[in-house]
């Protein structure tokens, strides 16, 4: 019944009651994943989740992946059996999983200062919880906002979203729904410096739609941009005020004790 | 620039931000769906100068709502649910009803859930001028919208201090659920019934006839999906049928689809006189046009007569949906089938002379399925998405060109670039629980309305073979190509001069239609000293270029004859033979199987002798230029007087047969003028005319046909290829007596074919000329096809050619373009002692085979050539129209229903239907005729015969891409509105018997003279007709590539005929059928693998062979060892010690 479902109606509206340049709902947690992780970051796009631990920079465990000039960057991705509507369980060596891990790799590995950590090792592990449209562009984003709270030094802030084409209009952050049956591209930007980290595309769109979308897709990452930073931004207010409520409360004490 | 923002949605409120639910996949497997809604508050609620909602560029409904009224008169807008929209969507598309409607998106998507068709046609009005509907993209329920409505205009207006507090427009909930209103009642808001509402309306009385009469007061039918609903019954076990058959409770035939009525169909079956008839969907039982299948009887009580109302699949089931019809709930098939109960109820009701009754049954098996790739259309409506851009895959509706075919549903990623073009689908299976066969799309042939697009689609529909010859074919031609000549009489190394007589000297001619390139006959007549006349025909010798069995002639049997259509030619053999070698051309010595008579100037046959012959043609004159030189008595020389003679003989031989009792029957042919030679666009239609030299030709044709005929049942009593036609079943002219008799008081008698000729004669209506054509045309539609027949499989009183009225006939003078005269020919051949019979010849099962396929071929090939005019005649139509303006012809009424009458359009050669809407007309079955009234006062009757007036506009069908010609009704009656018509392509053929001749059509021919069959040789009416389609018969498999002689030389070149060893000749044959089949089979599994299996395989046989080789010399050696070891033994023995 999925193609009874109109992706764009007369109103202008889409069939979750977005508009075409509205993204999905951001929420950004920072709390920690896993065992003891250096920075972990879990972002929810609307229905997709993407939760990812970052380890290191650490010594490596292995000598032969280590390189003498730079840090070994080492992704991990996996994908909940129950994060699609439909349950399956994919396996390590499942192709899909690789081709993820080897995308994110090498939009990371320029952006991470990887020069400042030679013979180290980051291990960053990818967690997809919850599926539904753009999961490349959650995991992007998780990994860049993990990798922030990690502390490891990255040039800029890498910021993906994904862009459509419904027949000559453009839609951005598209569900698993309109991901099915519209030619789309996922884009991931550094706003600051305005480079372009990844394109990736797996349909065919029509290339006089490409230069629009590439732009319409520019322009929400620094949205995504924005929201990530204020997040990082309340997040360290937050550990700030944490720490001046330690020091507050620890100097009268000390004043106390002297 | 545009502005990027992010929705939020609160996670704590997901009960509405969130939507949940399970569903089930065809597999049976549960999934769960969540999704997001982002609840807004920027809807705009669309009323005019609305101050809270946004602006927006659209239009808008009014302020104050629609105050016409009566129980509203403070303004209103409605507010219809969604059964409104399903049921009562004819009252809504009125132009009359026109109150502000508010939309809600949630009824939108249920509409569009439920049925596509509805949901476009509800899109259309959203979007049409006259009508004022705002879409509101609400996400709460039905009841709450109202509401929202209501507060929303209060709130927006509040009363302004010292005035009276404004009139404020109500919103009205408009739905048929009792319970709603009540509900609605309850919390205070306004609701009605549509009926109510309409009632309150101004123009009431013309929109109370478009409501209709279902969903009165029902709940909302929303089933769950339960099981899939099982709409037809399951076919018995094989064993079960063929005992049944066998035992005779069962019948087995072939089953005909009515292209007037998708809900008949019928099944002629030895056992009945009259077909049986099956009425409804769960009779004919999943059953397509041309299976063979199996029918059980009713009681003589449920007989009926066959319906005489138009039931258009289309129109009926406009609304039904790709997606749904009968797969999980299906919640329109009940309406569907509500429907169709309704106009077979309908159907019932009227009364029918006993004497019409047809048996009526059920088909409780399909033997044989005559499944094929089929000419569709993708159906525009069933579309979920037309975006060109759109991915996902959808299950849409094929409608097949033809209509006797139901539509067949597919699924496919490709939809939207697939409307618009002509595409081939292939049934795949259709199963009980489904209301339409599925099927998979095969490939697209081109743009609907191309040229090429359209005879591509042509050809494959009437099963034409079109692919070029092969090399294994075009190596059977002479090696000298179109060097080749009649070598010289004294030097003469193949022996072609061996038993030809010599005649060259004699003065021979031909006479064909312009442009004609495959001369086939020529002509000769001279005085003799006795004072009788010698004629000749003389007949390109293609049995001396076609072998028995080799690749040319088993592509040649396969194809059976040359097709034309309007601008093309599908040879049956290679050009070169057809149009050079075998083309009698003139002044070039050709070889030629002559027939020649002494006639007495009476044409009183003295003695006829049948001889292979050499003749040089002295001129190839087209039928004008013939009648012309045989008019101009200035002309006396001797080609001139040879034709006068001929003429002259002719005219006696039409006598003698006219006296004889042949009929002279008419057909509806018409003539395609051609812009010019290159852009073959045709501009204009007209009837063709006839001339004297036409039927010469014809005459001698004829004769020529008939004098073999005996010759050859003389020698080969058990295996002639002869032609016959079986006199029409008396009751095939029932209606068309009844008729006649009761619109104009004449009688038909059609005790044998020389009555039906003289009172044929007699049906003359002096203030009509053409009415005696129509009377022709109708009754031979009553007659039966003429068929290719073996002479030892029929009884021999069952020879005779009705409508040639002769007692035995065949197919000798177009060899070239039939292949039953290729047969003729190597048959006469032997009967004269020229060469012996090929031993298949002999072979009575044999012979049967190949004439079981040819006649399938010829009907095919002439319904072929029909079609291709009827799409030259609708370009032409269309052609005509755009510089024209509208085109008005006169047509006859030539049947009536109950809802409509049926036309033909003389001038043009087509048929149609007019089928009425409005239920305003009066239908006497028994009188044949139909009352209609008259717009300005008084009624007009319509009876068969009648002349009408008609116009005629061409315009395509947007759903199905068929080409439709639209028509008004101008006289008697005027009825501009109601009346459609429809180009029924050959199926409306099909059913009731065209007619149509043995034709031949120059290709390419000039400008103005165009694509014709001017040329009819045998011109004598062979009425053609499709009683049952043979399907069974197995295609010679032919394949142009692989080399089938080559594989087994010795096989293709038959051991000398040997008489009298009968059974070692039955043997041979048998085991040469048996070699076929195998080869045939050996090269189907072999064209089966790949290359890559192939060679894989030869890689291991080769590993295995040096192994093999390796083991043999291993074992050799060991051998060797132990005799050598024994030897030594013999040579010392051991001793012991």
């Amino acid at each position: 019944m999925s193609s009874r479902i109109e992706i764009l109606n007369a109103g202008g509206y889409r069939s979750d009651g977005r508009r075409q340049y509205e993204l999905r709902t951001i929420a950004i947690d920072f709390s920690p994943q896993g065992s003891n992780p250096d920075g972990s970051a879990t972002i929810s796009h609307g229905l997709t989740q993407v939760s990812v631990s970052v380890y290191g920079p650490r010594e490596a465990k292995m000598r032969s992946q280590t390189f003498h000039d730079r840090a070994n960057i080492n992704i991990e991705l996996s994908i909940a059996p129950f994060s699609a509507g439909e349950r399956r369980r994919r396996g390590k060596g499942d192709k899909r999983i690789l081709e993820l891990t080897q995308t994110l790799k090498s939009t990371f590995e320029p952006v991470i200062q990887t020069s400042l950590y030679p013979r180290a090792q980051i291990d960053i592990y990818v967690q997809v919880l919850q599926q539904d449209g753009g999961l490349l562009q959650a995991c992007i984003n998780a990994t860049t906002l993990a990798l922030v709270n990690a502390g490891i030094p990255m040039l800029d802030l890498v910021c993906a979203v994904t862009g459509g084409v419904h027949s000559t209009s453009a839609l951005l952050d598209l569900t698993q729904l309109e991901e099915n049956d519209l030619p789309n591209v996922t884009i991931a930007v550094m706003p600051r410096s305005g480079k372009i980290a990844l394109v990736s595309m797996e349909t065919r769109l029509h290339v006089d739609r490409f230069e629009e979308i590439f732009r319409l897709a520019g322009e929400a990452g620094t949205v995504i941009h924005s929201e990530m930073k204020r997040a990082v931004k309340e997040k360290t207010a937050k550990l700030v005020d944490a720490m001046q409520l330690g020091k507050g409360s620890a100097a009268p004490n000390a004043e106390n004790d002297y | 620039m545009v502005e990027i923002t992010i929705r939020k949605r609160p996670q704590t409120e997901a009960v509405i931000t969130q939507r949940k639910f399970f569903k089930k996949t065809a597999r049976g497997k549960v999934i769960k769906v969540l999704r997001e809604r982002y609840l807004r508050d920027d809807v705009g609620c669309g009323i005019e100068g609305c101050r809270e909602c946004p602006a927006t560029s659209e239009e808008l409904l009014p302020l104050n709502g629609d105050q016409n009224h009566q129980l509203y008169p403070n303004g209103h807008f409605i507010l219809p649910d969604t059964n409104v929209f399903l049921a009562q969507m004819d009252l809504i598309e009125s132009s009359l009803f026109n109150p502000p409607i508010i939309l809600l998106q949630t009824v939108l998507e249920e509409v569009r859930h439920r049925s596509l068709p509805l949901y476009n046609r509800l899109k259309a009005l959203t979007k049409a001028d006259d009508k004022r509907i705002w879409v509101f993209y609400n996400e709460y329920r039905i009841r709450k919208a109202t509401e929202w409505y209501n507060n929303h205009i209060s709130l927006t207006r509040p009363p302004v201090r010292g005035k009276p507090p404004p009139n404020l427009p109500t919103v009205v909930l408009l739905t048929e659920d009792a319970a709603n209103r009540q509900k609605a009642d309850q919390s205070g808001i306004a609701a009605i019934s549509v009926r109510k509402y309409v009632e309150g309306m101004v123009e009431s009385t013309k929109l109370l006839d478009l409501l209709s009469a279902t969903g009165s007061d029902e709940i909302e039918p929303t089933k769950a999906a339960g099981g899939r609903q099982v709409l037809y019954p399951e076919y018995l076990p094989s064993a079960a049928l063929i005992a049944g058959v066998k035992a005779g409770e069962l019948h087995q035939g072939h089953f005909n689809a009515n292209p007037y009525n998708y809900l008949e169909g019928t099944v002629p079956v030895p056992a009945f006189e009259k077909p049986i008839l099956l009425i409804g969907r769960e009779n004919m039982n999943r059953a397509v046009q041309g299976d063979v299948v199996v029918v059980e009887v009713f009681d003589e009580k449920e007989w009926k007569a066959p319906a005489d109302e138009v039931v258009d699949q289309e129109t009926t089931l406009k609304n039904d949906d790709a997606e749904d019809s009968g797969e999980e709930g299906d919640e329109n098939g009940e309406e569907v089938i509500a429907k169709e109960s309704r106009v077979l109820r309908q159907e019932s009701s009227t009364q029918k002379p006993p004497s019409e009754r047809q048996p009526t049954g059920r088909i409780v098996g399909v033997i044989k399925r005559n499944w094929r790739a089929y000419v569709c259309h993708i159906d525009s409506t069933s579309l979920t998405s037309t975006l060109s851009t759109s991915l996902s895959t959808q299950t849409v509706f094929a409608t097949p060109v033809s209509r006797l075919l139901p539509r067949i549903r597919l699924r496919t990623r490709q939809a939207p670039a697939l409307l618009n073009q002509k595409i081939l689908v292939t049934i795949d299976r259709w199963d009980t629980t489904s209301r339409y066969p599925e099927g998979h799309f095969v490939r697209a042939l081109g743009r609907v309305e191309s040229k090429e697009a359209e005879q591509e689609s042509l050809l494959l529909e009437f099963e034409v073979p079109y692919r070029p010859f092969g090399k294994a074919i075009l190596d059977c031609l002479p090696p000298e190509g179109d060097q080749w000549v009649v070598p010289p009489k004294h030097h003469d190394p193949h022996n072609i001069w061996r038993d030809r007589e010599d005649l060259r000297e004699v003065i021979v001619c031909s006479i064909d239609p312009p442009g004609c390139q495959d001369i086939d006959d020529a002509l000769h007549a001279k005085q003799l000293l006795n004072g009788n006349i010698e004629a000749g025909v003389h007949i390109a010798d293609v049995s001396h270029f076609v072998h028995p069995d080799n690749p040319m002639d088993s592509e040649a049997a396969s194809r059976g004859t040359t097709v034309y259509l309007v601008d093309k030619r599908i040879d049956m053999l290679p050009s070169l033979l057809g149009t050079n070698l075998c083309s009698l051309r003139p002044y070039v010595e050709r070889l030629a199987f002559s027939v020649i008579w002494e006639l007495t100037p009476n044409a009183d046959i003295v003695n006829v002798r049948f001889t292979k012959s050499v003749i040089k043609s002295n001129a190839a004159f087209t039928y004008e230029e013939a009648q012309i030189r045989k008019d101009d008595p200035n002309l006396q020389d001797d080609i001139t007087n040879s034709i006068r003679l001929l003429n002259s003989l002719a005219i006696n031989l039409k006598g003698q047969r006219m006296a004889a009792g042949a009929l002279n029957l008419a057909s509806p042919e018409v003539k395609i003028h051609m812009d010019s030679a290159e852009s073959s666009d045709p501009i204009d239609v007209e009837q063709k005319e006839l001339r004297e030299t036409n039927s010469l030709v014809e005459e001698f044709m004829l004769l020529a046909n008939v004098s073999v005929a005996k010759k050859i049942e003389e020698g080969f009593p058990q295996t002639a290829v002869l032609r016959r036609h079986l006199p029409p079943p008396k009751t095939n002219f029932e209606k068309l007596q009844d008729i006649l008799k009761t619109t104009k008081g004449l009688t038909l008698d059609v005790s044998s074919s020389g009555a039906l000729a003289n009172s044929l004669d007699k049906c003359i209506d002096p203030n009509e000329p053409s009415f005696n054509t129509l009377v022709r045309i109708m009754a031979t539609r009553c007659m039966l096809s003429a068929e290719y027949f073996c002479s030892g499989s029929v009884g021999r009183d069952t020879f005779r050619h009705y409508g040639l009225a002769s007692e035995i006939y065949t197919h000798f003078t177009s060899p070239i373009r039939r292949y039953a005269d290729v047969l003729v020919h190597r048959q006469l051949s032997a009967a004269i002692g020229f060469t012996p019979l090929h031993a298949s010849l002999h072979s009575k099962s044999h012979v049967e085979r190949v004439m079981n396929v040819i006649n399938r071929r010829h009907r095919m090939a002439q319904m072929a050539g029909r079609a291709s005019v009827e799409f030259y005649v609708g370009l032409a139509l269309k052609g005509r129209t755009e510089t024209r303006g509208v085109v008005r012809e006169e047509a006859f009424v030539i049947r009536t229903f109950r809802n409509g009458v049926g036309v033909f359009v003389s001038k043009l050669g087509i048929e149609g239907l007019v089928t009425f809407k409005k239920d305003t007309h009066k239908f006497d079955a028994e009188k044949y005729t139909i009352t209609i009234p008259n717009p300005g006062g008084g009624e007009k009757q319509i009876s068969v015969f009648d002349k009408v007036m008609v116009q005629i506009e061409v315009e395509k069908d947007k759903n199905t891409q068929r080409g439709k010609v639209k028509m008004a009704l101008i006289e008697p009656v005027e009825s501009a509105s109601t009346a459609t018509f429809v180009i029924f392509r050959k199926e409306a053929h099909n059913n009731h018997g065209q007619w149509a001749h043995c034709r031949k059509v120059p290709v390419q021919a000039p400008p103005q003279i165009q694509a014709n069959f001017d040329r009819d040789r045998e011109r004598y009416t062979e009425p053609f007709q499709i009683p049952v389609p043979e399907h069974v018969q197995p295609r010679i498999p032919v394949d142009h590539t692989s080399p089938t002689g080559q594989m087994n030389p010795s096989a293709s070149h038959p051991p000398p005929f040997q008489w009298g060893f009968h059974g070692f000749e039955q043997q041979r044959v048998q085991w040469e059928q048996d070699r076929d089949r195998l080869m045939s089979k050996a090269q189907e599994t072999m064209s089966d693998m790949s290359e890559a299996t192939l060679e894989s395989l030869s890689g291991t046989i080769d590993t295995l062979r040096t192994k093999l080789a390796e083991h043999r010399a291993q074992r050799e050696k060991q051998q060797r060892q132990l005799e050598q070891e024994l030897e030594d033994k013999k040579r010392n023995p051991p001793r012991w010690v």
